[in-house]
């Protein structure tokens, strides 16, 4: 099956199944039994096919893989040009693993229009993996605006008591922004005279050009990502959303924002990268302390969750910006982590809501005497989302905060305080609704997972604990890609005599990983060790051969 | 030597998930067998790798690669991970025994079977982590395991509350212990403990951008750590969690708040004590800190009423002394009175359990008294540990504490000569407060009611038994470990695991202090004793009459020094008020109506007005077309004159 376009079955096989979905015909019950089955299969097929995605994947090598190419509109320069490196690919996966155990989860909670809800999901799966495929501006600003669709219909369809502001508020916001992004992409082609994204990387745009594209793209980007203030929608969309649609919006949507970042805006845009640095740093932070200090107040169950994965997602765009290979693999890895973290706080609000149909916090409170299994699954999601060491948000967390701390330590340093209040509201909530006396009638009959709920978590729950205990299996994909995407961003930035820069600046990240871990450190000592001190003083000189530590680039850009 | 550090992992998880099908007798035996186990196979290695001088390291598995970054999972055994590894199992190992006859009345035993050693687990993992990751996943993990048994009766809002700021109040501290982690990989470019050590001498004098300020790299770091240190062992400024934390049940109290997890900390220092020796400002603050925490606490607990409290301000206060200790470079000393610490005040805990126990759930020492007749095993276990604590001559207390204040006399700083005179009036008060608990406690006329009287009785033989074991260590433990830990041995004993530099050599200094220095901390403890006694025994009315004359300083005191209310008021109610406006009024107000619902209203309006252009009426349009020409035309013409 080697020469098998994987990623075009994995990204239409979804669409088989909704067209085999609105075949389906008879009387309701057997209509909407059928329809989950198949849309069931359908993406657990997806997500095997997608595995062989990973399998086929060459770790070392930095360039796209399993590209597809074909002539699409020629008179346009468009093509059909599909491709994964390790940035991408495991976003692949993500998406591909999050909807069948959505499609699982909806089993309980959707009973009106299962077939319309079935066939509104997988297309949005063929959305969401051909975005993070897609290698030409069309076919990606296709995806990419496809998505809204599909997610406008289900929380406007299957939402709560408010879902059409939710629904409008959602779609417009982030349409606004992909206009200008679509203005941006069309003058950058205008310009390069290409769609093709691998070919854009490599052209250098005019620096006043960069500045007013770079913006473009953030439009569209800060308000998917959501960065603060652009975040208001969030809330509004969960808190309405149905608990399959805010998994999916927790746990991929909001990943295309930084996806885009750093897709289109750092490869394509250094100068304006560097340039928007502290800009991005500074929403970040406020993101991270304002919203925690939010969620603290919160209510509602899903918008407390709401609010923290605006929190978590500010760690990413600083971890992107901050541009240093923990941080950029941080931020990588914290938008995998919080895809699945997040994805499973929203199922752990959907089992209650399903039983009682509130998410108010005040509603509930000691489950844990009727409930211990899901007191049990709902700690672990808990504790990854606090960041514990050993799950999977600690690792990404941890990186991002460490690679940040290399470019700029004020950052760093106001960057975790957000650990100290993530900890504070999610234990609050924890305490609130499964601590406590069970005082609630209501709740005294209340009942624990059922199996199929506990297929739905111990997924999850498997790939939390892989990830914070062996996250090398993560980290590995993405390494040369992001060495690749450093060492690019240096390449551009670097003064004059760039051809010295070039070898330095590649040689320090390949050299170490290849070293045995053990005490091979002490080797490259006397070089690297007094480096940071060193680089930090000489920023405003030119340098013909920068230190191995990455925060040269950045700090030019500090200063301004 | 894995095995020790992970069967108790196992014995967790097998009680935790499947404690129905094991039930309460399954979960005891499977967890109290995994720690035990453990603790056996922690006397070959102490064996092997502390008195055989074989210091090694197990590497497991790869953590987290990322650029120059490696973190790998391994376990490092050395000297002073074997005296921890040893320590930690055996005391747990009691407690877990003790837990069977303690908790026999509770609800979910095998939750709590399986919480106690998970806890060790971390803990294990904690002093054996090879690299500050690692130890940062095991200090994080104790600090879990804290919060979970700290609220293990969570119907108790209290015991929420306290399990939520114990918590808290860790992060807060791991806070500078992560930006400690990220400082020393930015100036050594890796986390591995050795290879630190090794380039540590060479970093002496380097400096750290940090804050945009151009910083002694060695005191930023280690200042950062200790922050951390701070948190975890309950230091002045960050103890506020520790008192709170005796909502938990007492056997918890005893091995986490006592025995183990508070000494983290101290362990921490003294793991570190190659990057701490090259920072003397670092070093002072230490030193400070410590003495200060170690006088604060004790003051606090001359006062206190609750019988655990007191307890829980005494070992506040001992942890005090492990920090000085390390401040003036006698590590030695200060993981020397960490060990004897560990026996004798879970002994103190367990015991202060076995009381509760036997009266009914009370705690209050003001309402007991008069009961050792009743329960003589309890009343001399408790003698043991208060003798032991207050360092009376050839207990384990005295070796280790006498040592600490000699080796700060001995260290010929002013901050020493602080450290040991503030040492040595906390000897004074610990003495005092210890007597005090005493004798209120078990001696005098009974103070509790007939009902409770009449319950009074001896607790099981399976929890008398771990406190005759804690009770052996907590007299013979000094007396066979001071050649070793701080005699002539220490050299080949410590080995590489300490490092103190030459012209720090405290301990060495300890033995040459002048003679009056080694009987005085005793002839305070012993001052301490009388001065309780005619307190407490001869003259009851004077504490009464003192309080009342002396009101303003023993409220300060019986509030602890008003640390909770301060800062409540400065970041809890600040935190809470600030999220609702930002949420009300930035979110709501100026975000939303700036922002999408505004522009929404402003179009809305716009449209509505355009809207009435919509008449229906042609003279209405006709007009329109008219003023539009008007405007065109007169455009075009300014246009072709311009």
């Amino acid at each position: 099956m080697t020469d098998w376009p994987l990623l075009s079955l994995v990204t239409f096989l979804p669409l088989v199944g909704a067209a085999f979905i609105l075949f389906i015909r008879g009387d309701d019950k057997v209509v909407a039994a059928n329809a989950r089955h198949v849309a069931l299969l359908t993406s657990v097929g997806t997500f095997i096919l997608s595995l062989g995605i990973w399998l086929k994947f060459d770790n070392a090598s930095a360039d796209f893989q399993l590209v597809e190419k074909a002539q699409w509109l020629p008179q346009l320069n468009i093509t059909y040009h599909m491709g994964v490196d390790g940035i991408s690919m495991l976003f692949v996966i993500l998406s591909t693993f999050l909807t069948p155990l959505c499609i699982l989860q909806s089993f309980g909670s959707i009973e009106k229009r299962v077939k319309e809800y079935m066939v509104a999901f997988l297309i949005l799966e063929t959305m969401m993996v051909g975005m993070f495929c897609a290698l030409d501006f069309v076919l990606f600003y296709f995806f990419f605006e496809g998505v809204l669709i599909p997610m406008f219909l289900i929380i406007g369809i299957w939402g709560g008591p408010r879902r059409v502001y939710a629904a409008f508020k959602f779609f417009l916001y982030t349409l606004a922004g992909s206009v200008l992004m679509l203005v941006a992409m069309l003058a950058m082609s205008w310009h390069a005279g290409s769609f093709d994204i691998p070919t854009l990387m490599g052209i250098p745009f005019p620096i006043p050009m960069q500045y007013w594209l770079w913006l473009a793209f953030f439009a569209s980007f800060a308000v998917k990502v959501p960065m603060w203030p652009f975040h208001t929608w969030l809330p509004d969309a969960h808190v309405e959303a149905p608990t399959g649609g805010s998994v999916i919006l927790a746990g991929v949507l909001l990943k295309m924002g930084a996806y885009g970042f750093i897709r289109f805006s750092v490869p394509m845009l250094p100068e304006a990268t560097a340039y928007f640095t502290p800009f991005i740093y500074t929403l970040s932070i406020v993101a991270i302390i304002y919203t925690s200090l939010v969620a603290l107040a919160q209510e509602d169950m899903k918008k407390l969750i709401a609010y923290s994965s605006v929190a978590h997602m500010g760690f990413v765009t600083m971890g992107i910006f901050a541009m240093t290979p923990q941080a950029v693999e941080g931020a990588l890895f914290q938008m995998l982590s919080h895809g699945v973290v997040s994805g499973a706080l929203f199922l752990c609000v959907g089992v209650v809501y399903d039983r009682m149909h509130t998410r108010e916090i005040a509603r509930y409170g000691g489950l844990v005497h009727r409930m211990p299994r899901y007191a049990l699954v709902f700690m672990v999601f808990m504790l990854a989302s606090v960041g514990l060491p050993g799950t999977s948000g600690f690792v990404g967390e941890f990186l991002v905060l460490l690679g940040t701390f290399r470019a700029n330590t004020w950052v760093a340093l106001l960057a975790t305080t957000g650990v100290v209040l993530g900890a504070a509201y999610m234990l609050l909530l924890y305490r609130r609704v499964v601590f406590g006396k069970l005082e609630r009638e209501d709740l005294k009959s209340i009942l624990d997972l059922d199996l199929r709920e506990i297929l739905v978590f111990a997924p999850l729950i498997a790939v939390v604990l892989w990830m914070g205990i062996y996250p090398s299996s993560y980290l590995n994909v993405m390494h040369a890609s992001v060495d690749k995407l450093i060492s690019h961003h240096q390449t551009a930035l670097a003064p004059k005599p760039a051809p010295v820069a070039e070898p330095a600046a590649e040689a320090a990240p390949v050299d170490v990983p290849a070293e045995a871990p053990a005490g091979a450190e002490a080797a490259p000592a006397p070089v690297p060790a007094p480096a940071p001190v060193e680089a930090s003083q000489q920023t405003s000189e030119p340098q013909p051969q920068p230190a191995p530590g990455t925060e040269s680039p950045v700090s030019p850009a500090k200063q301004e | 030597m894995t095995l020790a550090v992970f069967l108790p992992l196992l014995g967790a998880a097998i009680a935790g998930l499947m404690n129905r099908r094991l039930g309460n007798l399954g979960a005891q035996i499977v967890t109290c067998s995994g720690v035990g186990l453990a603790a056996l196979l922690a006397i070959p290695v102490f064996l092997d790798v502390a008195l055989g001088h074989n210091p090694q390291t197990v590497v497991l598995l790869d953590w987290v690669s990322s650029g120059d970054l490696q973190v790998r999972w391994a376990l490092k055994f050395d000297t002073l991970t074997a005296v921890m590894v040893l320590t930690v199992t055996w005391v747990s190992f009691m407690v877990h025994v003790y837990s069977i006859g303690y908790m026999h009345h509770d609800g979910s035993i095998p939750r709590f079977q399986s919480y106690l050693s998970l806890f060790t687990f971390f803990m294990l993992m904690l002093v054996t982590a090879d690299n500050l990751v690692q130890m940062f996943f095991g200090w994080e993990g104790v600090g879990v395991a804290s919060y979970l048994l700290i609220g293990f009766w969570y119907e108790r809002p209290s015991a929420n509350a306290a399990a939520i700021k114990a918590f808290l109040v860790n992060r807060v501290g791991d806070f500078g212990f992560a930006l400690g982690i990220f400082g020393v990989f930015v100036l050594f470019d890796t986390v591995h403990l050795d290879t630190i050590f090794a380039a540590s001498a060479s970093m002496a004098n380097a400096r750290i951008e940090f804050l945009g300020l151009e910083l002694p790299a060695m005191t930023t770091l280690c200042l950062l750590l200790f922050v951390g240190a701070m948190g975890k062992s309950a230091q002045l400024g960050l103890h506020t969690w520790l008192p709170d934390a005796m909502e938990g049940p007492t056997p918890v109290s005893a091995l986490i708040h006592a025995a183990t997890m508070v000494t983290a900390g101290v362990f921490m220092v003294a793991r570190l004590s190659p990057l701490f020796e090259q920072s003397e400002t670092a070093l002072m603050v230490v030193t400070i800190v410590g003495a200060s925490t170690a006088f604060f606490a004790a003051t606090v607990g001359c006062v206190q009423n609750d019988i655990k409290r007191i307890i829980a301000y005494s070992t506040c206060s001992q942890l005090g002394y492990m920090f000085f200790a390390c401040g003036v470079s006698a590590y030695s000393a200060g993981i020397f009175h960490l060990m004897t610490h560990a026996f004798f005040k879970a002994l103190l805990f367990l015991g202060a359990g076995s009381v509760i126990h036997a009266m009914s759930d009370e705690q209050d020492i003001r309402k007991m008294g008069g009961i050792w007749k009743h329960i003589k095993v309890t009343w001399m276990l408790m003698w043991i540990g208060n003798l032991a604590l207050a360092g009376i001559p050839f207990f384990a207390g005295y070796y280790s504490k006498d040592t600490i204040l000699e080796a700060a006399w001995g260290a010929g700083t002013p901050v020493g000569q602080f450290a040991f005179w503030v040492g040595s009036l906390v000897a004074f008060m610990t003495a005092f407060y210890s007597w005090r608990l005493l004798l209120l406690t078990f001696h005098g006329k009974p103070r509790a009611d007939d009902h409770v009287m009449a319950h009074v009785h001896e607790s099981p033989p399976v929890m008398i038994v771990p406190l005759i074991v804690l009770a052996i260590g907590a007299i013979f433990a000094g007396a066979l470990g001071y050649e070793l830990f701080v005699g002539h041995d220490r050299a080949t004993f410590w080995g590489e695991a300490i490092a103190v530099l030459a012209a720090h050599d405290s301990v060495e200094a300890a033995h040459a202090v002048p003679a009056w220095v080694k009987t005085f901390p005793v002839f305070l403890a012993v001052s301490g004793i009388v001065l309780a006694y005619l307190l407490y025994v001869v003259a009851p009315m004077v504490p009464r009459f003192l309080a009342e004359r002396l009101n303003p300083l023993y409220r300060f005191l019986l509030n602890k020094w008003y640390f909770d209310e301060l800062y409540d008021f400065l970041f809890v109610r600040p935190a809470f008020w600030l999220g609702r406006g930002l949420w009300k009024d930035g979110d709501g107000a100026v975000i939303d109506g700036c922002g999408p619902d505004g522009v929404a209203a402003f179009c809305k309006g716009v449209f509505l007005r355009l809207q009435r252009f919509q008449s229906g009426l042609v003279y209405h349009y006709a007009f329109a077309m008219i003023a539009g020409m008007a405007v065109l035309v007169t455009w075009y013409v300014y246009n072709q004159a311009g």
